[in-house]
Formats: structure tokens, sequence, C-alpha cells
């Protein structure tokens, strides 16, 4: 029987021939990533149980990307970051390490990690951070781990897993010019529950995910873990070799689903048939329409994080908000210092996306996880009250983005600048004819 | 693994994700450091909304204000409990303010996963839904061997679902010392 690509995947990095869902194996690990919040916690975990002078098990794999608490006054915050400097250097670790305060910091490790090439097709990337996910996009195998699994793979370099059943999902029909990947994400967590692909592969495919570019595809896969998914993943094509291999020499192994492989399921959307979607408060699944939100006031706007604060998601905002003026506090966080340097160099009709930006009243903050998840009170963008925000972030249960008594609704840069336009949820279609 | 667990129940709702079980900005104390890290058990499922928290009735806290250690020793939650971030520091934090086990009717992967690898608390599963069954500060007795869960003052059972392969792990701790029995490192 023929292994879906998923299962090809772990079953090479298992040494073995094959796999079927439900199997727990053990797999070496190819890339191991790490952030400031749950850093000094694996730190610990690896040093406890390997010794205080251990080494990692591959100085070349471990790769430390300081995003969350990094623009803040908080002195625990900060000190999680010393103790990252200190491991980096205690180990070697400087190549793939990213240090705040230099010119090497990069911002939201989802995005740091295929932009410095750490990100290829065939391999095993685990992180302690739920959306590693993400990677997936490059038709590999990623996922979210936390601080125990994490500190044995620094020690060990594998891991168990049990083998997950894939959910194929296949858009039919080429994107139309006012949806995202943001929109078809939130229609199938909507379609499937926050719970809908638990413990399960959920793989991407069809003319509509074929013709999205190599961000708009990470962040279809950003988004599986909101439905409980254990990785997402996308068969590479000539897109994401292309990608790959401007960013990294590495050789890479591309894998594909076999013929025959079987699924758990297999789910056929037309694109032509979802309109601007909507993720209502507290919860990813809770889906509605923009247009039939129209009545919702909003009281800010967010863009940003690693699902939403990529170049795609700014040029789409930019096509919106040009020559126009914001009617909520709007707040722009680009995911990266490759973003940030992007908005300052890529020009529309003449004007840069961030002059676009400032001329239409938004706040641009530095690049980090800024308030995509609170953080401390001094975040930039952070929901400090009853707050009503539309956000191009992943996640809205209650206190997500800071105050227990804010709302958020989720949706496409497309939607949310729209929305910022009118101080009212809004289709885009409206502006974009 | 004790083979009985037994204390009072906090009782949850479903999909309680893990910015309400330790909300983000409490993420930054140190986890091995003993005095600092009394504060995880301080704020445990401080992210709850209020009405939500200790059911039926709400407003219950799981942590009285100014404590660190709670008086509910099993967590009974509903469907797809643990869901959202990777953060160890949620199981973490329900086991530093004195939670043993948790029963829900199913987990998110994470979750699960970081409470049996870590050795902090065991996620029993349930095959029906049980939080409307059981009150916040009913005596609860769960019986390891047998897997069953029992309301203590009416003897009234519900079957857990057997263990499985996590069985081992919790047995011996945590994965590194099931691996060291293990012969794995
Ligand atoms: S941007 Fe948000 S979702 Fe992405 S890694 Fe940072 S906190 Fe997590």
């Amino acid at each position: 029987m023929g292994m879906t690509i998923t299962e090809k995947i772990l079953a090479q990095h298992a040494g073995r021939d094959s796999v079927s869902p439900g199997e727990n194996i053990w797999i070496d690990v190819d890339v191991l990533m790490t952030h400031d919040v749950c850093g000094p916690g694996t730190i610990g975990v690896f040093k406890k149980n390997f010794g205080e002078n251990a080494n990692v098990w591959d100085k070349s794999k471990v790769v430390i990307i300081p995003d969350h608490y990094i623009f803040t006054k908080d002195t625990y915050a900060n000190r999680n970051v010393e103790i990252l400097r200190q491991f980096v250097k205690e180990q070697g670790l400087e190549n793939n390490y990213f240090d705040p305060g230099s010119p090497r910091y990069k911002g939201v490790c989802h995005v740091a990690l295929p932009e410095e090439g750490h990100t290829r097709p065939g391999e095993v990337l685990f992180g302690t951070d739920s959306h590693t996910c993400t990677a997936g996009a490059f038709g590999e195998f990623a996922t979210g781990i936390g601080n125990t699994d994490a500190g044995f793979i620094m020690g060990a370099g594998k891991l168990w897993v049990k083998t997950p059943p894939t959910m194929r999902f296949v858009f039919e029909g080429e994107l139309p010019p006012y949806l995202m990947a943001k929109d078809l994400i939130l229609h199938i967590i909507g379609d499937i529950g926050c719970d809908g692909a638990t413990y399960r592969a959920m793989e991407f495919a069809g003319d509509g995910v074929y013709g999205l570019n190599i961000e708009e595809r990470m962040t279809l896969c950003n988004m599986v873990i909101e439905a409980g998914g254990k990785n997402g993943v996308i068969e590479p094509d000539d897109v994401t070799i292309d990608f790959v291999k401007s960013r990294t020499d590495k050789p890479f192994n591309v894998v594909r689903n076999d013929p025959g492989a079987s699924f758990f399921v297999e789910k056929v959307y037309k694109t032509s048939e979802i309109i601007p979607t909507v993720a209502k408060p507290h919860s990813p699944d809770n889906r509605g329409v923009a247009q039939e939100l129209s009545d919702i006031k909003i009281t800010r706007a967010y863009i940003g994080s690693c699902t939403g604060g990529k170049m795609t998601d700014f040029k789409a905002a930019a096509a919106i908000l040009e020559g126009q003026t914001c009617q909520v506090p709007t707040f722009i966080v680009p995911a990266t210092t490759e973003v940030e340097k992007g908005l300052k160099e890529t020009k529309r009709n003449g004007k840069s996306l961030y002059e676009i930006f400032e001329a239409a009243g938004a706040h641009i903050g530095p690049p980090s996880c800024a308030a995509c998840l609170g953080g401390p009170e001094d975040t930039f963008g952070r929901l400090n009250g009853p707050e009503v925000c539309i956000s191009t972030t992943n996640r809205n249960f209650p206190g997500r983005m800071g105050s227990k008594d804010s709302q958020v609704f989720l949706a496409s840069p497309y939607t949310v600048a729209a929305s910022s336009l009118t101080g009212k949820i809004t289709d885009p279609r409206k502006y974009l004819s | 693994m004790e083979d009985i667990i037994r204390g009072k129940a906090f009782v949850l709702g479903d999909d309680i994700d893990t910015d309400q079980i330790i909300p983000a900005h409490h993420l930054v104390y140190k986890l091995d450091d003993g005095e600092e890290s009394k504060k995880y058990g301080e704020f445990a499922l401080s992210g709850v909304p209020e009405s939500q928290s200790g059911l039926p009735q709400g407003k219950i806290p799981f942590v009285e204000k100014g404590e660190w250690q709670s008086e509910y020793k099993i967590i009974i939650g509903g469907k797809n409990f643990g869901c959202g971030s990777s953060r160890e520091h949620a199981p973490y934090a329900l086991n530093k303010a004195g939670a043993a086990a948790v029963v829900a009717q199913s987990y998110a992967r994470i979750f699960f996963r970081n409470s049996v690898n870590g050795g902090y608390l065991i996620p029993f599963e349930t095959a029906n839904k049980i939080n409307d069954q059981i009150a916040t500060g009913d005596e609860i007795e769960i019986d390891v061997k047998s897997s069953t869960l029992k309301k203590v003052e009416t003897g009234e059972t519900f079957p857990l679902q057997p263990l499985g392969d996590i069985e081992e792990i919790l047995k011996s701790g945590n994965i590194f010392s099931y691996a060291k029995e293990a012969g794995m490192m």
C-alpha cells in the first residue's frame, strides 16, 4: 500500500521501509528550533538530564531564535534572552543564533527559519512552538513540542512520534482576487472545528493551493494547529524548490505521496464558493463571513505575526490602505527584520509600503511576536482593556492578545485593512474592484 | 504513579486553551527555581473567564488570591483540553498548584504529550462528556488500575479510557527515566 508524504518522511527518519498511521516510532531529527519563551526551560531539562557540561547532539542542527518578548522592560523576559545568550556561547551555537540588539536579530521564528534556509523538503523539524507546523509548506514534517521533548532531542537527536493519519484538503479553482490563504484556512477550521484534525496530518492540494506563493502556503500550514493538527504539509513543486534553493546550498530530498496513498478523509472545496471569512471571538473555529458582520464596530486593527506579518500580507494591506485614512488605531508589525526592510524597499505607485502605512495613520512597530500573544503590559499593540480588535493573527482565545475583556476577530490582511478604513468589520471586495 | 488518586474536583468547559491555563505574560518565571516557580501555581488557570471558572456555579478561583497551592486535585474538563500553544508551562503550572490528574473528553496533542513526557499529571480521557455530571468541590476518587472515576458521596462511577501506550512512561516518571530504563540513553 502506498504511503502519504508525511508517512514517507517519518519512515525514512525511522530507518524503515514503511510505517502505518497509529504506529509509535523513534525518528531522527534534522532541525530543533527554540525561542526565548521555551528555550530556557528546554536548556534546563537538557542540563538536568544529560549533565551540566553535556554538548548538544549536533551544533549545526540547533537553531535559537528569540522573538516573543524582545522590546520590553520586563526584567524576567530580558533574563530569558540572557540565558539563551549564555547557552549559545557555552555550546558554540553562534551560527544559528539571532541575537536581539545585534544586526543578526531576525524576529518571528517561523518566518526567520525559511529566510535563513533552515526549512527543507523531506526533513524533520521540531520546535518548541505550536506554530512550527508552518514549515510543512516546504514539504517537510514539522511540528511543535514542549520543553521536555525538546530537551530530550537536544541531547539525543531523536524523539518518539505517533504516525498521524493524513486528512487531505483540496481547493479546486484558482484563488479569486479577493481571497487569501487566511480565508481558506479559516474556512476549513470552521468546517472541521478546532479539534477536527487532532493527532492528524493536514495536507493541502489542488490548483487553489498550487497557485499560492510560498508565504501564502506558510499561512495555510501555520494554522493547522488551530484545528488540532499535528502537522500541515504541501507537496513541493517548483515554487517550493526555487525558494529553498535561493536560501540554502544544503541538499534535500523531495518526497511526494505514493500513488495509492490512503487518506483518512479527502475534502474538496471550490474556491469560487468561498467569500472573505472571519473567525469570531473566542475561537478560531467560530466562523462567520465579513459581509454578515458589518454591524460590528471595532476599536483597533492589527496586522502582524508569523501567519499575517509577511510581505504578501503587507502588500495586500497596502493595496487597500493606499491613499486612505485608518479610522481606528491600526498596528503594523513586520514578522522579521527582512520583512521590515521589505516594507521600506517595496514600492507601490512610487511610495514605499512603509510610507503608505504611515500616511494612512497606522502605527508601525519593530519586528517580533508583539501583541499576537499579549505579552508584558508594555508590548506594542497589546489589548490592555475591553478592545474589539480585528487581526491577521492566528488565535482569538480569551485573553490571547492581552486583556481577558477584549474580543478578537481573525481575518485576512485584506479584510483587516478594509475594516480599519470603516471602523466596522468590512468585506474587502468593497475596495478591490 | 499512585494507583488511587483522590481529591476535590475543579470543573471546566470545552476548549480550555493554554492561554487560559497560564496566560502568556506569566511565562517568564524560572521553572527550576523553587521559590520563583511557585508563581506558576499562583497563576494556574487564571486566564479562564470568571463565569467559566469552577462550573457549574462559576466565579470560583482555582487558586485563592495570594496562594500558590489549590485545594482542587483533579481537573474535569470537556473536549479539546489544552489546545493552543506548545507551552509546557501549562501542565507544569497545574502540577505546581497541586493538580494530579485531568479528566477530559479529549485533549490537544501537545498538551497531552507534555503532561506525560514531563511527568506532570495524568491526562485521563473519558468516552462520554462528564463535566456536566460533576460539580466543582465534589470529592472524586480515580482508580488507575481499573480505569474508573467515582463520585465519593454518591458512589456513582464513570469509566475512563485505558491509558494505553503512555502508561509505561507515566510509571517510569517521565520520558527521560523511561528512555533510560529502555536502554535508549
Ligand atoms: S507571531 Fe504569534 S503565533 Fe507566531 S510565533 Fe509569535 S506568538 Fe506565536
